[in-house]
């Protein structure tokens, strides 16, 4: 019994921190239409500047509590100003690109400060537990509260009574009409910006002092459990995500009480699939409103593809092709090598977020579905290695289309939300499904590559079967968008109302898209495997997902030319420039800003 | 024998609300086949609103919608294009990103057969096949769909057939809409519904579009038309229904409807000029 009022105090805590990650994502949403995925980003931030205060400078916890508020809503108007104001007027993926790369770089330039390894942030309250009922609370549970509750009513005084507050509801109500009242938006998009990095920010303080412990992997999982509350109370609500937050809360604690600790996450995740796909517009929503208004913008960038001549690409690929025959190093092989699977994967993007305009951000679950496969194949049931790989595609194709399907009837930011929750899924359930994934100890001893009984263990071999399959998919996939399907993909992709009145059902294009798309990627995993002959649940992370759509972006959406320039320029260009290999991350974030800024269109052209 | 009777389209209590707002009040309607109904009314009069209902893009409060004599209420719109009903948009809904080549031919994606068999359950893997490998018969029907296209552009002379190849978003906003109507005709409608086709256009493109709207008409087509400009709306249509406040509030002949006093309330009375190039901007 007392144990189950711990649960509850523990999940209201817990819902109390994800409430002040969750306000500020609604409090955006509200004013710009824009989910912040650099959210998690600045409550990272926040727990760093407070573990400086706290163990570097030893202020006191009131002034620990003002530091990281003011250096996190600096944060927040920085990327404010800097980073989503000149994209106000360019089309809608614009903003949404550049949060995920700002959150990259914040992530980086973290963790090259602080170095990736763990760090504890002491509480600064005394240790001590009150007997409350059946269960206990600490003074540290009081503290969360307190500041949760505090800022709620701050908040509320803001929006209702000030002058700037009231300019941010009307902002949120109606953008046109708010600006022609003489509402000053820039201005109310700074307040919102500046209130929702401190209260993220001192989030991330406490939570760091709750578990008396921060490192760089709390970003991503404060962005996923904030978008989760916010989703789950409604996009915009500042209410609901307060509820959402306490619910999720709930929900995550209860979980863990029944079913363990690892199951945290996937109680969270699944909650937010099922609150997208039955009640999209969150639970507080009426159940129907008014049919969203007719789109005006495009979703990406219009542009006219680069025409590249048919001997120009031949002569490439066939000194590709014969490179090996060239005394060059194995470095370059191996280089190349790394292109050629990330530009398979890049293929598999570039078609799903590019042609259909679905941008996937869980895309490396892709890899992960056919990596497992084809590696679990060839080590239990010794099914030749090329047959694996071959059945690791279909696996992907089938199971990770069927596991994207409940995002199809969504769209824009919701796409990219849902699919990484889906993406962290998967990697909850490699984790946790031990009898068939080995769980947390991974899969070794993959058996290397081999075609018809022959091993190709060499790196000219392994070169010349990547590029192969590249070139094969690149081509499938060129023949594909020759077709009627390639337009019928494009016109999903423009607007989706005017293609269903035009017998275009989106579940079976989108379907047939992810088909393709999930095997191209499900044959770059299986490769993978094989190449590393090592695999656990964290080989393809979110970090591959994220730089797949940078190589994307850079070729140009939808561009299959593109995707495979995009990979040897993102994978070549470092070692050419010898960068090491911690700042990586950090450039690709860097490319991918100046990309939305300055070429959205990429550099062969959207097609 | 039943054909003679039934309406090729027919509307009965059909209501939409929005909130306290009913958008759509008890609209009856019936068409039958070859004519031509023009729907008029000041803004927000719910005009709009009843075409998503008749195409499936919004589901009726209460009421039915039948077409031959099927009721369709509530169906999605991908079916009801695959039984025949297009339409166009008032604020223009072309591909910006197509070719018009392409965008005429999605108008045409419900015609495909030979690269959509229909074949349950495996349907769909088929078409992925059959687009891939492009056997003969896949790439016939292909060719003819854009001799198909070529023959639709040509009905509107010389302003789109030049800008075949080129993105739709580089087009002017006469020419979207253009092509917008070309798209619905490459589906074969049987039922066609035009949005304000002219809105935006000078008076000499709207008089090239009334006389291709008075083409189709004699072509047998049935067309519900949306219009604010008066002109074209009594000289094409064989009936005018007239909406306020979601409600119907005047039908019949053009020339009667015209002098209804509450027509002329539902005008004058919301200060609104019958100027259309206004009502467009909305």
């Amino acid at each position: 019994m007392s144990s189950w009022l711990d649960y509850t105090i523990n999940g209201l805590i817990v819902g109390n921190v994800y409430a002040l990650v969750a306000v500020g994502l609604a409090l955006i949403f509200g004013v710009s239409r824009l989910i912040n995925f650099a959210q998690g980003s600045i409550y990272l931030v926040g727990a760093y500047i407070g573990w400086v205060a706290v163990v570097q400078l030893h202020t006191p916890l009131p002034l620990t509590i003002i530091v990281v508020a003011v250096a996190a809503a600096i944060v927040g108007l920085i990327i404010e100003r800097f980073g989503l104001r000149p994209l106000q007027n360019s089309v809608r993926i614009a903003p949404l690109l550049a949060t995920i790369g700002i959150s990259f770089v914040l992530d980086q330039l973290v963790m090259l400060t602080f170095s990736p390894n763990p760090r504890a942030l002491p509480s600064q309250l005394p240790d001590v537990r009150f007997q409350v009922g059946g269960g206990t609370i600490g003074p540290l549970d009081l503290l969360i509260a307190g500041v949760g509750l505090t800022s709620a009513l701050l908040l509320f005084v803001f929006l209702r009574y000030s002058k700037l507050g009231w300019a941010v509801r009307a902002t949120a109500q109606d953008r046109d009409a708010a600006m022609q009242m003489g509402v000053d938006v820039n201005h109310v998009n700074q307040a919102v910006f500046g209130i929702a990095a401190a209260l993220g920010g001192v989030s991330g303080l406490l939570v760091g002092m709750y578990y008396n412990q921060i490192d760089t992997a709390m970003s991503l999982q404060a962005t996923l459990k904030g978008v989760v509350a916010e989703v789950v109370g409604g996009a915009g609500n500042v209410p609901g995500a307060v509820i959402g937050s306490l619910l999720l809360g709930l929900v995550e604690s209860y979980g863990v009480a029944v079913f363990g600790t690892s199951y945290r996450n996937l109680f969270a995740f699944l909650l937010l699939v099922i609150v997208l796909v039955l009640r999209p517009n969150g639970l507080f929503a009426s159940a129907r409103q008014a049919p969203p208004e007719p789109l005006t913008g495009t979703f990406i960038a219009p542009s006219r593809p680069v025409r590249i001549p048919r001997w120009a690409l031949l002569v490439t690929a066939g000194v590709f092709a014969i490179l090996p025959f060239f005394p060059v190093s194995f470095y370059v092989l191996q280089t190349l090598i790394n292109a050629w699977l990330l530009g398979m994967l890049a293929l598999s993007l570039t078609l799903v977020a590019g042609t259909v305009g679905q941008v996937s951000l869980g895309h490396a679950a892709l890899l992960a579905i056919g990596a497992y496969t084809s590696a679990l194949l060839s080590l239990t049931l010794s099914v030749p290695v090329g047959l694996a790989i071959i059945a690791g595609g279909l696996m992907s194709a089938a199971l990770g289309t069927l596991l994207i399907s409940p995002s199809f009837r969504l769209r824009g930011h919701y796409v990219s939300i849902a699919t990484l929750a889906i993406g962290e899924i998967v990697s909850l359930v490699i984790l946790n499904w031990e009898s068939v994934t080995r769980g947390p100890i991974g899969i070794s001893g993959i058996p290397p590559l081999s075609l018809f009984g022959y091993d190709l263990v060499s790196p000219t071999s392994i070169y010349w079967f990547s590029f192969v399959v590249l070139v094969v998919l690149a081509l499938l996939q060129g023949r594909l968008l020759g077709s009627h399907l390639g337009r019928s993909f494009r016109a999903i992709r423009d607007d989706d109302i005017a293609a269903r009145a035009y017998g275009l059902g989106l579940n079976r294009y989108k379907s047939l898209a992810f088909i393709f798309g999930g095997f191209a990627a499900g044959v770059s995993g299986g490769i993978a495997a094989h190449l590393y002959s090592y695999i656990n649940h964290e080989t393809f992370n979110t970090q591959q997902s994220i730089l797949a759509l940078t190589v994307v972006i850079l070729g140009g959406l939808g561009n299959v030319v593109g995707a495979i320039v995009g990979a040897v320029a993102l994978v070549g260009l470092p070692e050419v420039f010898r960068i090491a290999a911690e700042y990586r991350i950090l450039i690709y974030g860097i490319v991918l800003l100046l990309l939305v800024r300055f070429r959205p269109q990429g550099l062969l052209g959207t097609i | 024998m039943a054909e003679q009777h039934t309406p090729m389209l027919s509307l009965r209590g059909l209501t939409r609300r929005f909130g306290g707002l009913t958008a759509v009040d008890a609209i009856d309607l019936d068409l039958t086949k070859g004519e031509l109904i023009s729907i008029i009314g000041p803004n927000g009069a719910g005009k709009t609103t009843l075409f998503n209902l008749v195409t499936g893009l919004d589901r009726p409060d209460a009421g039915k919608v039948s077409f031959e004599g099927q009721d369709i209420t509530g169906l999605s719109p991908e079916r009801l294009a695959a039984g025949g009903i297009a339409r166009t948009f008032q604020l223009g809904r072309v591909f910006g990103n197509l070719s018009v080549m392409d965008n005429v031919l999605i108008g045409a994606h419900t015609r495909l057969r030979a690269v959509k068999p229909a074949v349950p359950v495996i349907g769909p893997l088929l078409e992925l096949g059959l687009a891939l490998l492009r056997p003969a018969s896949v790439r016939a029907e292909e060719e003819r769909l854009r001799e198909e296209v070529k023959a639709i552009l040509a009905r509107f002379g010389e302003r789109l057939l030049p800008r075949i190849d080129q993105p739709a978003y580089s087009l002017s906003y006469a020419n979207r809409r253009r092509v917008e109507i070309a798209r619905a005709l490459a589906l074969k409608p049987r039922l066609l519904l035009l949005d304000e086709p002219t809105a935006g256009m000078n008076p000499t493109e709207t008089a090239e579009m009334q006389g291709l709207v008075a083409e189709l008409k004699a072509e047998g087509l049935t067309i519900l038309l949306i219009e604010h400009k008066l002109e074209m709306v009594m000289r094409l249509s064989d009936r005018v229904i007239v909406m306020d406040e979601g409600k119907k509030i005047a039908e019949g002949p053009g020339e009667v409807v015209r002098g209804d006093p509450k027509v002329i309330e539902a005008y004058l009375g919301h200060g609104l000029s019958e100027t259309p190039e206004r009502e467009s901007v909305v």
